[in-house]
């Protein structure tokens, strides 16, 4: 343990019960900046983690009593234990250096501790480098993985691309037809097959991507867990067969990761690096979940750039990665 | 990788040793560390303090027994409170009512929805042998009907067509008259994800729980959600009557500490578990094992109840004889285990129940390599004689050169598999004296191939 939070007085109280109606619905968002719609989803993350912090803050000083509140409410935002460990000593040693007196000092400090953990992520992805360019798309059951690929295939047209989808999750019921009505809906070819194998579908989908001269390949996989050893061993050889059509490929290994998720997620990183080497993330969802916490743990832990973030069900409805503009956000 | 419970605790309260009883005093930095172990595993802040209140209330004046350490002795408190918050025993399914009884589903995007409405269709028609009909209310996700399709097909149970341009409460009154005229059991509404905090899309759920009258509405949740699961169980259950909850993708090795949060919130009993993406993926729901699994003990005991399930009902009650006894447990006994491991599918599916340290080690094997290991200790174990099976004392240097002869194996290999016998063997007497910590420690040995 930290020696500032020795002594370890009662549960501090923090006021969690921000009202849940308060924050406003996403509904009429199709004509908001891109800002104001993650600001629009990331509210009730404003709302509580703003809330509770300006009660924390209130009190000015930064002594123990204070950090273990912070603590609390970093936990609380599913930061978890070893990023809130490192925020709160950055806070400390800020403390020590500066003269953090108010309470604006002091929300400054602890939001340029998570900008400084969080902008190694901000690397948005380069394209450019092959062509194809395939791109490979994993993570566990619900995760966001389809919606994604529906939502980069329009980012990237929208940037002059030529798109093209393999649906290589050949398992779960209707995975298919779901990233062919995905595949209209941008109006881009999807290599699909009736049956079989995720390898061979995508095999033929980059063969198909080289002769008709397609920019970018976005390849979808079943979702699967970290413990379905079998699965992992599966989505492996995935990757393999993506470099034996492809020497140089897969070229981005993206995980697809649901905000809403607790302390599995570093978990889920971990696993599939180990299987496919993942070369970036997506967090999905973001427009619901309270905290994005999460990501400041996977910062730490097994840091990987976030390409791109989820803030709805729309084709629109995906960004790059910003750290400030989600600091900014978060602490608004 | 996080520490279990019981590693943080024997840390925090090695300066305990030899004190009788518990007092406010000597717990309170245990639990501080059962405060951090259960934030760590995702349970939600303001459930972790009304349980921490529960279990300083119950530990206090807590007499440490006989060989137990004080932090033993508190580990079985919190367990004990754990559980008991966790819900009584498994609550099935309600039915009564005038047919069709129907059953709403509600969650969050992604939660299991439409998978689990296929594995319930399977469960009632098969266990129960109901008349079952599902639709879907999805109007929203692309081909989220066409999904339901082919799930409802999968479990056998007849589909109610709907197309996305219909409006959710117009299929689901369709399909109320359809199930009633054409006399089905139980009617399974689908519905599209939702966000707690989309003011339409809950409304519109609402709307569609007050045209259907469900006799029950499940709030369906993934159990790898994080602290925000208390904030959405608390929107689902204030704008819906829930009455019952299903914990799903449990088979991952999240610690699941959403289970609480969102029992805390709800009040309601989690009625299933899943535990797998196939339609026979679900199970009842057990309280005693999920708390093991939050605080990080493994699931040693649905461990247990799995090996029972593969063997027969005979050798099943001879299993538990001599699991209760410690006696007997010859290598016969131990090659059928490793059989019923096999029958169980592998290693792999055994790792998720086993304790996150051991699941974690086991990981970093070779994929299919344990199955090797497994076929290699069969074939020792059948070149030994009759005698040798029974009697494993016998096994002296010269038996065991011809036996490592005969399975084609190192005498190494030979006298690994004894070790690893000796070490079952043990594990079941201390299972037998009720030590689950002990039994734990055990564990590793029963796994060929693991070190
Ligand atoms: N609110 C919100 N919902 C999302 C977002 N991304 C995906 N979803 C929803 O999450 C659910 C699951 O999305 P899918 O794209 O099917 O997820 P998947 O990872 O492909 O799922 P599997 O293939 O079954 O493993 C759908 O209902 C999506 O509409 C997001 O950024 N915000
Ligand atoms: N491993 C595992 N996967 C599951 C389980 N339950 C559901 N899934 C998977 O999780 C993903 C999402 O399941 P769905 O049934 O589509 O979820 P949903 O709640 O209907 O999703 P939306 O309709 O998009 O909100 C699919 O890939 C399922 O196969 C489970 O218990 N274990
Ligand atoms: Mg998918
Ligand atoms: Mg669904």
């Amino acid at each position: 343990m930290f020696g500032f939070l020795k002594k370890s007085p009662a549960e501090p109280d923090s006021p969690l019960n921000v009202a849940a109606a308060e924050a406003p619905a996403p509904a009429q968002a199709q004509t908001l900046s891109w800002r104001d719609r993650l600001k629009a989803g990331l509210a009730r993350t404003r709302a509580n983690f703003g809330g509770k912090l300006k009660t924390v803050f209130s009190r000015g000083k930064v002594d123990d009593e204070l950090l273990e509140d912070l603590e609390t409410l970093l936990l609380t935002s599913d930061v978890g234990m070893e990023a809130t460990r490192h925020l709160l000593h950055e806070l400390g040693t800020r403390a020590k250096h500066g003269r953090l007196e108010t309470p604006e000092a002091i929300q400054q400090a602890l939001a340029d501790a998570l900008y400084e953990l969080l902008q190694p992520l901000e690397k948005a992805l380069d394209v450019h480098t092959h062509r194809p360019f395939i791109i490979m798309i994993a993570g566990v059951n619900g995760a966001g993985k389809t919606t994604s690929i529906g939502k980069l295939a329009k980012y990237f047209q929208a940037q002059g691309k030529s798109v093209l989808l393999a649906a290589g999750d050949t398992f779960r019921a209707a995975a298919r037809e779901q990233l062919q009505i995905w595949g209209e809906r941008n109006g881009v070819t999807v290599i699909a097959q009736e049956s079989g194998d995720p390898a061979a579908v995508i095999f033929d989908a980059v063969a198909a991507a080289k002769a008709r001269g397609i920019d970018i390949v976005l390849a979808d996989t079943a979702g699967r867990l970290p413990t379905q050893l079998n699965l992992m061993e599966e989505i492996a050889k995935v990757r393999r067969v993506i470099q034996k059509a492809d020497p140089s490929g897969p070229h981005e290994t993206l995980l697809v990761l649901d905000a809403n998720i607790g302390q599995n997620a570093l978990q889920q990183v971990k696993a599939f690096d180990r299987a496919i080497e993942v070369s970036g993330l997506v967090l999905t969802k973001l427009d619901g979940t309270a905290k994005g916490g999460i990501v400041a743990a996977i910062a730490r832990q097994c840091p990987k750039p976030i390409r791109f973030i989820g803030v709805g069900e729309g084709i629109d409805d995906l960004r790059p990665f910003d750290a400030r503009d989600f600091v900014g956000a978060l602490f608004e | 990788m996080l520490d279990n419970l019981t590693q943080r605790l024997a840390r925090v309260m090695k300066t305990l040793r030899g004190e009788a009883r518990l007092t406010e005093d000597n717990i309170a930095d245990a639990l501080r560390e059962v405060r951090l172990a259960l934030l760590e595993a995702d349970v939600a802040l303001p459930a972790v303090k009304e349980f921490i209140a529960a279990v300083k209330q119950r530990a206090v004046g807590e007499e440490v027994i006989g060989s137990l350490t004080p932090g033993q002795s508190l580990i079985g408190v919190v367990h004990r409170e754990l559980t008991k918050i966790m819900g009584e025993a498994h609550s099935g399914l309600n039915l009564a009512t005038q047919p069709p009884a129907v059953i709403l589903m509600a969650g969050l995007q992604g939660a299991g929805k439409t998978t689990t409405v296929g594995k319930l269709a399977k469960l009632l028609r098969e266990t129960q042998k109901k008349k079952v009909l599902v639709v879907s209310c999805d109007v929203y996700r692309p081909a989220a009907i066409a999904q339901l399709k082919t799930v409802a097909a999968q479990a056998g149970a007849d589909f109610f067509p709907s197309i996305a341009d219909d409006k959710p409460a117009d299929i689901a009154a369709g399909a109320v008259d359809w199930a009633r005229r054409h006399y089905y059991d139980v009617l399974l509404v689908d519905t599209a994800g939702r966000l707690a905090i989309d003011g339409a899309m809950m409304r519109e759920i609402a709307e569609l729980h007050a045209a259907l009258k469900p006799i029950e509405t499940l709030f369906v949740v993934d159990a790898m959600l994080g602290q925000d699961a208390v904030n959405t169980a608390k929107a689902f259950s204030e704008t819906l009557p829930l009455t019952g909850i299903i914990l799903t993708k449990l088979d991952g090795d999240a610690r699941g500490g959403a289970a609480l949060s969102v029992r805390h919130v709800t009040g309601r009993p989690i009625k299933y578990a899943g535990v797998g993406e196939k339609l026979s993926g679900l199970e009842p729901f057990h309280p005693e094992r999920m708390a093991s699994r939050i605080l990080g003990m493994g699931d040693v005991l649905s461990l247990i109840e799995d090996a029972k399930k593969g063997i027969d009902e005979q050798k099943a009650v001879e299993f538990a004889k001599k699991l209760k006894s410690g006696k007997g447990f010859d290598l016969n006994d131990f090659k059928e285990q490793i059989g019923q491991m096999r029958k169980m599918g592998g290693l792999s599916s055994l790792m998720d129940k086993l304790p996150a340290q051991f699941a974690q080690a086991a990981g970093q094997m070779q994929a299919g390599a344990e199955e090797k290991a497994v076929g290699r200790l069969e074939g020792i174990i059948n070149s030994m004689t009759p005698a040798e099976r029974t009697k494993p004392e016998l096994i002296k240097a010269s038996r065991k050169r011809r036996i490592a002869t005969g399975a084609g194996v190192q005498v190494q290999e030979v006298n690994r598999l004894l070790n690893q016998f000796e070490q079952t063997q043990k594990m079941m007497k201390q299972f037998a004296k009720g030590g689950i910590a002990k039994m734990m420690r055990g564990m590793k040995g029963m796994l060929p191939g693991m070190r």
